[in-house]
């Protein structure tokens, strides 16, 4: 499409109206990515960048009118405000990020290097919490985590642990919720990397009598890292942002930062308030994505999504 | 399994020396059992799920009690039984299917236009590609967020019609990204050589073209039904009075589920696997 074939071939078959095709030609890419690009902007692009001016904004209380300000004393008092819930969420963010770059590393390498023939059915088996709705998956955990649950309960009765023993309504609760429910965001995208690698790389190290120990830190897991940086980012990011784990398996003093955005919204009506902290979130997500794009190339990320 | 097979065959000499052999043999099963061992662990919760919903509900309140009371089939016979759950669940698939339909025909016309143009010709392509990725990337409830933002301003009623836009935009990016992908390796002289035996841009998109991309959008499609079937953090913003399933189920977690919460859950996932089952079979009947 890129180049026609020209005027040999089309010009003597079709001799019909070339200057209408020709316009027609020209604007195919943007008649095609008109309907898309207009919801992007009017649904997606617009929204946010009105939402993020409204936290620099200065309102009216009584007549409701924002006026542009550039004042950044919204963030201040918000920060002020919320720093622990802020701080709370990068911590349960980060330790269920790790916990399941941890677990999820072998398991990817192993579908990688000995899935074999049943590759498909291992991937399958990663996506498998994906088949049943967020939302469920949560609820579940807090079954199996509450005090008399399937794990608890049989603990209790054969007195291993303490009766007033829980799991719920603590921060553990939360990161396992947490890591529980991501962790196929992190092991996708190892497994895409770590499939990647050549395996002839891998020969060549140990002919030249790598070990076994040599051969994956000074091969496998360099040639991973751009696996690894989008795992975290995939993680990280929407853990960071995530508040129904925290709301149904944690208690009321460890909230994250997306109870008190959602409450600003739905709740106190604090527009400003939601903003500037959501601002925030969106931030940590840009300088994520860009220092991804600094050290590894922008294109490749999209071969992890 | 080759790949053992050759590295050893490449390997000779260190493989033959008997101290590396003899340390390489008990680590052999841990890498296996402990797969397996995740495996077990992503599945669980699910089994649990499956297993709770056949569980006799406490006395007097008709909600899921955390401890095994005796199997019953009672909550798949009256599934229909809680309306509110019922009309959330069939809201949630009416919403899934108009925001799948819509946004793989966008995301597909967006996709084609990303695969066959390049800058000269088509300006704003980078702009275009770093608006989804941001998409992809935002933390959803920023999104959510402004989404609620947009339509309080512009005075537009919560409901259906909300959720409709709002999954959309959030399917777009997704829908693109697959097609493209799958696009990768599309043949364009398939295209040229219909066209120079006069076949008009419709005809070659019908008979050519749309074939040979309906994997890619199939998969598309299906990606965006089922993350709208999921989502909760932008319904919950731009619902309003139209409670999607998931909302409904995070609000009824406050007061209690009712077990069909989890027959319900046990359906959609009967449903997905089934879907996932035979597009494995069918992909490897092509291979």
């Amino acid at each position: 499409m890129e180049q026609p074939v020209r005027a040999d071939h089309r010009g003597v078959l079709r001799p019909r109206r070339p200057g209408r095709i020709r316009l027609g030609k020209a604007l195919a890419p943007y008649l095609l990515s008109l309907p898309a690009g207009v919801w992007l902007l009017a649904l997606f692009l617009v929204p946010l960048i009105t939402m993020l001016s409204l936290s620099l904004q200065s309102c009216n209380q009584a007549t409701g009118a924002c006026v542009m300000t550039w004042h950044w004393s919204e963030f201040g008092q918000q920060l002020s405000l919320y720093h622990g819930q802020l701080v709370k969420s990068f911590e349960y963010a980060g330790a269920a990020t790790v916990v399941d770059l941890v677990i999820s590393f072998p398991i990817a390498y192993w579908i990688a290097f000995y899935g074999g023939s049943k590759k498909n059915f291992f991937l399958l088996m990663l996506l498998v919490p994906f088949f049943v709705s967020f939302v469920i998956r949560t609820v579940v955990w807090e079954f199996i985590l509450s005090d008399q649950g399937v794990i608890l309960g049989p603990l209790k009765h054969a007195h291993l642990l303490p009766q007033n023993f829980h799991v719920l309504a603590t921060g553990f609760a939360v990161v396992a919720g947490l890591a529980y429910n991501y962790l196929p965001f992190t092991a996708l995208p190892l497994y895409v990397a770590i499939e990647r690698i050549d395996k002839r790389v891998l020969d060549a190290a140990y002919d030249l009598y790598a070990s076994r120990t040599s051969a994956f830190s000074r091969v496998i897991l360099p040639l991973a890292v751009p696996g690894l940086f989008a795992a975290f980012l995939l993680t990280f990011v929407p853990a960071l942002g995530d508040y129904v784990n925290q709301q149904i398996l944690g208690g009321t003093s460890d909230t994250m930062i997306g109870t008190v955005i959602q409450n600003a919204f739905l709740t106190n009506l604090d527009y400003a308030g939601g903003s500037a902290l959501s601002a925030v979130l969106l931030a940590v997500a840009l300088i994520g994505i860009f220092a991804y794009a600094r050290l590894l190339g922008s294109q490749t990320i999209e071969e992890y999504l | 399994m080759t790949s053992v097979a050759t590295r050893d065959r490449v390997r000779g000499p260190a493989a033959s020396e008997p101290a590396v052999r003899r340390r390489r043999r008990p680590g052999r099963f841990l890498l296996p059992v402990y797969s397996w061992l995740i495996i077990a662990y992503l599945v669980f919760p699910i089994a649990v799920m499956i297993l709770y919903s056949f569980n006799r509900t406490g006395p007097g309140l008709q909600q899921v009690s955390f401890s095994w009371n005796g199997f019953t089939t009672q909550f798949y016979r009256q599934w229909d039984n809680v309306p509110q759950l019922s009309s959330s669940f069939w809201l949630s698939i009416r919403l899934a299917i108009t925001s799948a339909v819509l946004a793989s025909i966008v995301g597909t016309l967006l996709a084609l236009a990303m695969v066959r143009y390049r800058p000269p010709r088509f300006r704003g392509k980078a702009f275009i590609e770093q608006v989804i990725f941001l998409n992809i990337a935002a933390p959803e409830i920023v999104l959510g967020a402004s989404l609620l933002g947009l339509f309080v301003t512009l005075n537009l009623a919560r409901g259906f019609l909300t959720l409709v836009l709002a999954h959309v935009a959030f399917c777009i990016a997704y829908v693109t990204v697959t097609v493209r992908a799958r696009m990768a390796g599309f043949d364009t002289s398939l295209e040229e050589a219909a066209q120079d035996l006069g076949a008009s841009s419709l005809v070659t998109f019908r008979t050519i073209t749309l074939p040979l991309i309906l994997p890619g959008v199939l998969a598309g499609a299906l990606m965006s039904f089922a993350l709208s079937i999921d989502d909760f953090v932008t319904s919950n913003f731009v619902g309003g009075a139209s409670v999607p399933f998931p909302v409904w189920v995070y609000g009824a977690t406050r007061i209690g589920i009712p077990p069909q919460v989890f027959v319900f859950g046990t359906a959609i996932f009967a449903v997905g696997i089934c879907c996932a089952l035979v597009s494995i079979v069918m992909s490897r009947r092509q291979a």
